[in-house]
């Protein structure tokens, strides 16, 4: 009977490379917009994969994050490395930079090291062509015994023979081929040999992964293969790794060398010699435009100027253009409002749809703009580049506070935003470097907290504002550098990770990855942080409203009837005449009534109370319980500190500029207080949005609540030594 | 004499790459080890890092890792 095949057959290809061969570009290729991004269990580093209909074959192509060694030293190294081992992919695609053919088989041979599927794409053979390279494959597939093809990534060439061939190979049944791989040395041959026969000696070849393998990473020392090895035979292991231990012994005194350095020398000598056999290279000296281009760009003089001018406009069109839509959006969001709130009765339900979700969620989405362009910003200086290339002009300058010269890029941004700051600390490598960033981003004093200083450094410090603000900026800078500089050599501690970093040459970006690139990253900003904002705004709405009874010290509703039935009669009164004058004075009556209404009950609200509870921690900073609470209300998002202020002291948004100025005044503030409450501002926890973000980005909460912890402590520390040192020296 | 000594636009061979752990395998899986030939393109403005050539590609690495590494063969 013929077998009747209704669903395709499910095949997993897996993609490895070394960063900057092309493997992205290729991954987009094969699956364009069918991706879908998130991250590996636990940790922050993207996984890609995506799903496509191909030749009959239900096809899963997953992205492995691009290293140049399996070796389980960075994170990268090691999901790439566990993807292979415990997923088993049916066929893995080594990437290969034609163009860097030696380095690009350090990782192939040892992808092959590992017994599993995998044929090499040969990408941009364009390029290493115009490098006057030529590399033989049809001799190279022969000579490593695996098929080989090329592939043109950005010229999307190549793609549809590189599917075929991979799933012909994941369907062969052939024998995986043992024989052509790295050929070490007769000592370590020999080592592995002993190992592999007393292993599966010992454990009646149960093992875990294949047994030459795991002799060679025992003989290499491997922590994770050691590890799993005694979880998977308990007994055995200890036997088989104290005899890898004499064995790794014996080669160190052998070659006065570790075992693995040999093992990495040798690896290089085997692809020397397939290089030798391979690749034939013509005129020698070429004219290499991106070396002229790195000339400009890096120059002793002009680099840094040009440095500063593309940070420059990355910040003028993130902030700047991204201004306009803002205020679209901004604009939809009210029209949305105003038509539900015609809807709505007014009462509790109303409040929490309009202030808490409809105000929750566009508090989020105004957001968007500017993350969507800082995104393609960043997209533009990877996929060119220059990323690279900034790294190496800062890295002096970062890693005083012992910080990689990636963490420039992010910690300036948080100026602008905190958001995007901190997902911008997604581009560096290191976990440690990626935490320590993302902890001291916020001291850098983002926008939303301008309006803060203006008003109270306008209140209080008039000519001198200026200065204040500006002292205040350098103080979070100040404060991020100690706090880097202490994290280091305590939280996060340990070898700062070294700067061995590949400048690839300069590319021309194409458009659909830079778009893909931009997209994925505002997708995981959008439904992340949507989930937490609206939470946290409606928590905040509901102890701002809340409680309702009206049991306030004087019955507003009663005062506005009887302003009106007085404003009435005197216009009956008057005539026509003077109707103007009392119509605006009843409206000014009314509006100030309404105000001191909404200040008590913020007042008499579950957020009020708190104020009023928490104001011994406030009060020796100098701040009353008005402060505290907007500062509470802050958390939502820093500019909420002014509104909130406004609301307290019973001043409109409407009314001239200056009112809430004279307001605070009023109330008994101090240029001292006011100080020591900016002070506050700057340090104190981070807005809702960021912290979503520095827990999104850290994967942990532990992170975000020390994140929150500590700088809350710093800004409640840093504002009672201004306070109460001012005070001592006998200011405010 | 140190890779680090080595001024822009010089060439050498690798003798040794010293240091350990994290930095020394992967400065060599990278593909700078002993007998390979590295060209020094440039240092960064700040006079750290350090640009080089080696096996056809670029890398940087900081001053104070170059130093670890021993050259030879300078012309």
């Amino acid at each position: 009977m013929p077998e009747i095949n209704v669903t395709p057959k499910h095949l997993t290809i897996a993609l490895a490379g070394n960063p900057n061969s092309g493997k992205t570009t290729i991954f987009n290729n094969l699956t364009g917009t069918r991706q879908k991004v998130g991250n590996w269990p636990g940790v922050t580093v993207e996984k890609k994969e995506g799903r496509i209909n191909r030749f009959g074959y239900d096809l899963t192509v997953v992205d492995l994050p691009g290293t140049y060694s399996l070796t389980p030293f960075s994170i990268e190294e090691v999901i790439a490395r566990n993807f292979l081992l415990d997923e088993t992919p049916d066929v893995v695609i080594d990437i290969i930079d034609a163009s860097n053919l030696e380095r690009s088989l350090y990782l192939a041979t040892q992808v092959r090291e590992l017994d599993c599927k995998v044929l090499f794409a040969l990408n941009m053979a364009d390029l290493a062509q115009a490098r006057g390279l030529k590399i033989d494959a049809c001799k190279m597939s022969e000579l490593l015994d695996v098929p080989v093809l090329f592939t043109v990534g950005n010229r999307n060439e190549g793609m549809d023979d590189l599917l075929r061939a991979a799933i012909d190979l994941a369907e062969s049944t052939a024998p995986l081929p043992r024989s052509r791989r790295v050929k070490y040395t007769h000592d370590i041959e020999e080592a592995v040999g002993r190992l592999r026969d007393f292993m599966l000696n010992q454990t009646d070849g149960v093992l875990p992964y294949a047994p030459r393998w795991t002799a060679i990473k025992l003989i290499e020392d491997d922590k994770i293969v050691k590890e799993r090895l005694i979880a998977a035979v308990p007994d055995a292991g200890s036997a088989i790794l104290e005899a890898s231990r004499d064995l790794r012994q014996h080669l160190a005194a052998r070659y006065d060398e570790d075992p693995q350095i040999v093992m990495t020398d040798e690896r290089y000598g085997f692809i020397a010699g397939i290089v030798r056999e391979v690749q034939t290279s013509g005129t020698r000296q070429r004219v290499d435009l991106s070396r002229s281009i790195d000339l400009v760009l890096t120059h002793r003089f002009f680099g840094f100027p040009i440095f500063v001018f593309f940070i420059w406009a990355m910040f003028q069109l993130t902030f700047t253009l991204g201004e306009y839509p803002v205020q679209g959006i901004e604009a939809g969001v009210q029209l949305i409002s105003e038509a539900i709130g015609g809807l709505l009765p007014p009462g509790a339900l109303r409040g929490l749809v309009l202030d808490g979700i409809v105000g929750g969620v566009g508090s989020v989405i105004v957001f968007l703009p500017n993350i969507l362009i800082l995104f393609l910003c960043i997209a533009v200086f990877e996929d060119t580049g220059y990323m690279a290339r900034s790294a190496f002009l800062m890295d002096r300058i970062m890693h005083l506070i012992g910080l990689h010269g990636k963490s420039f890029i992010p910690m300036l941004m948080g100026f602008g935003c905190n958001v995007p700051a901190i997902m911008a600390a997604r581009t560096l490598e290191s976990e440690k470097d990626r935490i320590l960033t993302i902890l001291i981003t916020p001291f850098m004093s983002c926008s939303a907290k301008l309006p803060v200083y203006v008003v109270l450094a306008g209140a209080f410090f008039g000519a001198r504002a200026g200065t204040v603000i500006f002292g205040l900026y350098l103080f979070g800078i100040v404060l991020s550098i100690l706090t880097g500089r202490l994290f280091r050599s305590t939280l996060l501690k340990g070898a700062d990770a070294p700067f061995v970093m590949e400048l690839p040459p300069y590319r021309m970006p194409m458009a659909k990855s830079l778009l893909i690139h931009m997209w994925d990253r505002s997708k995981i900003f959008l439904r992340k942080m949507g989930k937490v904002i609206l939470l946290g705004s409606v928590i905040i709405w509901a102890l701002s409203s809340f409680p309702r009874d009206g049991s306030l010290s004087r019955d507003y509703a009663a005062e506005i009837q009887q302003a009106t039935a007085v404003a009435e009669a005197r216009k009956a009164a008057a005539g026509d005449a003077a109707s103007r004058e009392i119509e605006e004075t009843y409206s000014e009556t009314v509006t100030a009534l309404r105000r001191l209404e909404k200040a008590e009950q913020t007042e008499n609200s579950l957020i009020g109370r708190l104020g009023r509870f928490v104001e011994p921690v406030f009060a020796p900073l100098g701040i009353d319980w008005r402060g505290g609470v907007a500062l509470l209300c802050g958390f939502v998002a820093k500019e909420i500190v002014v509104s909130t202020l406004g609301v307290l002291h019973a001043v409109g948004d409407s009314e001239a500029k200056g009112a809430l100025e004279k307001a605070l005044v009023e109330a008994g503030l101090t240029p001292l207080s006011a100080l020591s409450m900016m002070v506050f501002v700057l340090l104190y926890l981070p807005c809702l949005a960021t912290t979503a973000a520095i827990r999104r980005e850290t994967g942990s909460y532990r992170w975000m609540f020390f994140s929150v912890g500590y700088s809350t402590s710093v800004a409640w520390v840093a504002a009672f030594l201004v306070y109460q040192g001012g005070r001592l020296f006998g200011l405010g | 004499m140190r890779l680090s000594d080595l001024k822009q636009g010089q060439k050498a061979t690798i003798a040794r790459v010293g240091g350990s752990g994290l930095l020394r395998r992967r400065i060599l899986e990278m593909g700078i080890i002993k007998g390979a030939e590295i060209y020094v393109e440039k240092y960064a403005p700040l006079k750290d890092p350090m640009e080089l050539i080696v096996k056809g590609y670029h890398i940087s690495l900081r001053v104070e890792e170059a130093s670890q590494i021993d050259v030879e063969n300078i012309p």
